[in-house]
């Protein structure tokens, strides 16, 4: 085992491939190169140079309002958002044991959206924006509990899901188009912007401040229940005479992708694929085990966002397009290169 | 048997009827029956009379029009995927052609009904083409699974893109939102006109290919034993799908699930011979088209709610039931 690297802490304990380490770095030394490059580019370029020395507090006031106050939020919060939809998107892949699982599939995504888009029309004027995740988050549970009872039948198939998932999100949708047209106009658009998904307009107080705690708790909470995965990732009958409680474990582990799905929905909105997407390729990097696929997955995950919004809104000037818009459309051909994969497994 | 099921025929094609009479009668205002008859007959043109010809009319039978149009193509489309929750709609033709018309329209500056109308057709071909090629490569054939999920992700990248346009340019915001659910409402008679040929056309191909598909609903191995050109009848029952899904599209945007739940209703209740399950597809799917239309006149009175929205809502438990009762899946 000398190619491994074991940290521990009291009862936890984590093994990580050499490689894995060597790869974690790389993508995180990519994700920082991304944000500085991200933030500097817009309607008015701005150095790398000049992006570190403003962040480190050495730039001029004109910099500093561009920098600090416009662009660096709405950096974070792609980082914040894509990874944490790529690790619920990574949990989900584990534990359904289905390649093509995520959080768009199994209706996480748009039973956070619902519940966004609920508390957009009916409790904007009278509760903090703060309690939105809460509202995404209840949303996601509620659609994604209703999805896989409504699919459950001796178990859930892969199949059985993704169809009832398509009925659900139809209802879903057709509801929420149904506020959108009723409603005042200032609230559809809103609305409608966030059924795409974007992270255009992000602030410190009102969008990072609220997901970070989310994502500070749930991340490593994660990241100590990746043993449990692997194990769930051998099939119920190897994971319990491994001594594992199975149906406890993936009850934990769906609760948690729902609510790092649900939180990063509730800012972002509903951008797709992300979680389909960055599993897979961390899969590729750094071999199947769950303690090395998430932090690759939740690197990965913001690497592809903060990509996907960099060209939203620097190529279709002065079309600012969703990132949204974007993770679909490189999404969904990887799906069906997914799908091609796996042609001889459906 | 034969004779039970032509009287059927006739009976739902009475019930249609009164089902038009009463969408061009009912609504904000209703209008007694008299003075609908009375403006077919000598049209004074007053409000009501003006009413019923350049709204209420057009309403139902566009309504009509493309309730039979999704009905049939889905029939088809259920026999040619042997996927029972097969349908313009989950196989992502609605959604490609949908988008085809919005970028069109939006950022191409096309303009005119036949241009539209043709736009759409393409966006079908193309979307359903990628859903056919992807739901059929593999060793065992065109599985359920596959085309299923190929259609899912098509209709959800169209979808998305759709999205995007129309956020990216607020003046079409308005305008496109309530066609982007489905809706027939405020639709005149020259839009029915530009797209009846092309459903015309592709109702007659599904009417013709009956006795064809009941040999391809035994599986093409049997199909091609009795003697049938597998080739032939895929192809001209994809004509037939774009033709009728693409013109329904481009007059009433992506209506959903009428073309999932009709066929199986017209299953159970005349068997499995589609040289009647097409005609029965036809006159109810049109049937319940002009209902929730009717209907959805009443849910959010004086507001309107998108025809769309109401067959969604009809449509979801019915598709859930069925996704929960294939044998297979």
């Amino acid at each position: 085992m000398s190619n491994h690297q074991s940290i521990r802490a009291g009862k936890m304990s984590i093994l990580l491939e050499r490689r894995t380490i060597w790869v974690g770095a790389a993508l995180a030394a990519l994700v920082a190169a991304a944000m500085v490059l991200s933030t500097g580019m817009g309607s008015q370029y701005i150095s790398p140079a000049r992006v570190l020395s403003t962040i480190f507090g050495q730039g001029t006031p004109m910099d500093e309002v561009i920098i600090l106050k416009l662009r660096l939020p709405r950096v974070v919060i792609a980082v914040l958002v894509g990874a944490s939809l790529a690790v619920a998107g990574a949990i989900l892949q584990g534990v359904i044991r289905n390649p093509l699982a995520s959080p768009d599939v199994t209706g996480v995504t748009e039973g956070a959206t619902f519940g966004a888009v609920l508390f957009i029309f009916f409790f904007t004027d009278t509760m903090s924006i703060h309690w939105m995740p809460v509202a995404a988050i209840a949303g996601a549970f509620i659609v994604s509990g209703l999805l896989y009872a409504l699919a459950w039948k001796n178990g859930v198939s892969p199949l059985r899901l993704v169809l009832i998932g398509i009925g659900v999100s139809a209802a879903v949708k057709s509801v929420s188009y149904m506020l959108i047209i009723a409603g005042p106009l200032q609230l559809a658009d809103r609305s409608l912007t966030f059924m795409t998904g974007s992270i255009y307009g992000a602030s410190w107080d009102k969008d990072v401040m609220t997901l970070l705690p989310w994502v500070a708790v749930l991340l490593p909470l994660t990241w100590l229940q990746a043993r449990n995965v692997n194990i769930q990732a051998l099939g119920d009958d190897v994971a319990r005479s491994a001594g594992a409680h199975v149906e406890r474990q993936r009850l934990i582990l769906l609760a948690l992708s729902v609510a790092l799905a649900g939180s990063a929905v509730a800012i972002g909105g509903a951008i797709g694929f992300i979680g389909l997407m960055a599993p897979h390729m961390a899969r590729k990097l750094v071999g199947s085990s769950f303690g090395s696929v998430l932090p690759v997955s939740a690197l990965l995950g913001a690497l592809l966002l903060l990509a996907a919004d960099l060209i939203a809104r620097t190529a279709f000037v002065p079309r600012d397009v969703p990132a949204g818009v974007l993770t679909a459309a490189i999404g969904a051909p990887f799906f069906m290169y997914l799908l091609y994969r796996n042609r001889n497994r459906f | 048997m034969n004779v039970i099921k032509a009287v059927g025929l006739i009976g739902s094609t009475i019930i249609l009827a009164c089902a038009v009479i009463a969408s061009i009668a009912l609504g904000v205002t209703d209008i007694p029956l008299g003075t609908v008859w009375d403006s077919f007959i000598h049209n004074n043109g007053g409000t009501e009379h003006l009413i019923i010809r350049t709204a209420r009319v057009p309403r139902a039978l566009i309504a009509a029009s493309v309730g039979a149009s999704l009905a049939v193509a889905g029939a088809v489309m259920q026999v040619m995927t042997r996927n029972p929750i097969a349908s313009p709609s989950t196989l992502g033709v609605n959604s490609g052609a949908a988008f085809f018309v919005i970028l069109a329209s939006g950022w191409l500056g096309v303009s005119g009904l036949q241009a539209t109308t043709w736009v759409a057709l393409i966006g079908a071909t193309v979307s359903g083409g990628i859903v056919f090629f992807l739901g059929s490569i593999g060793r065992d054939g065109m599985t359920p699974v596959k085309i299923t999920l190929a259609g899912a992700a098509m209709a959800a990248f169209f979808a998305s893109l759709t999205q995007g346009l129309m956020l990216s340019d607020g003046r079409m915001f308005d305008q496109v939102l309530v066609w982007l659910v489905g809706s027939v409402a405020g639709r005149e008679l020259p839009q029915l006109q530009a797209v009846w040929p092309y459903m015309g056309a592709g109702m007659a191909i599904a009417l013709l290919l009956g006795r064809h598909l009941n040999a391809l609903a035994m599986g093409e191995d049997v199909a091609r034993g009795l003697g049938q050109r597998i080739a032939h009848i895929k192809l001209s029952s994809a004509a037939a799908v774009i033709l009728l899904a693409g013109a329904s599209v481009a007059v009433a945007g992506p209506i959903a699930f009428v073309g999932i739940i009709i066929p199986h209703i017209v299953r159970y209740l005349v068997g499995t011979d589609h040289r009647w399950i097409l005609p029965y597809s036809a006159v109810l799917g049109a049937i319940l088209l002009v209902a929730a239309d009717l209907g959805s006149r009443y849910i959010a009175m004086p507001k309107e709610v998108p025809v769309g929205v109401m067959t969604a809502i009809i449509g979801v438990p019915f598709f859930v039931y069925i996704a929960r009762k294939g044998r297979r899946t």
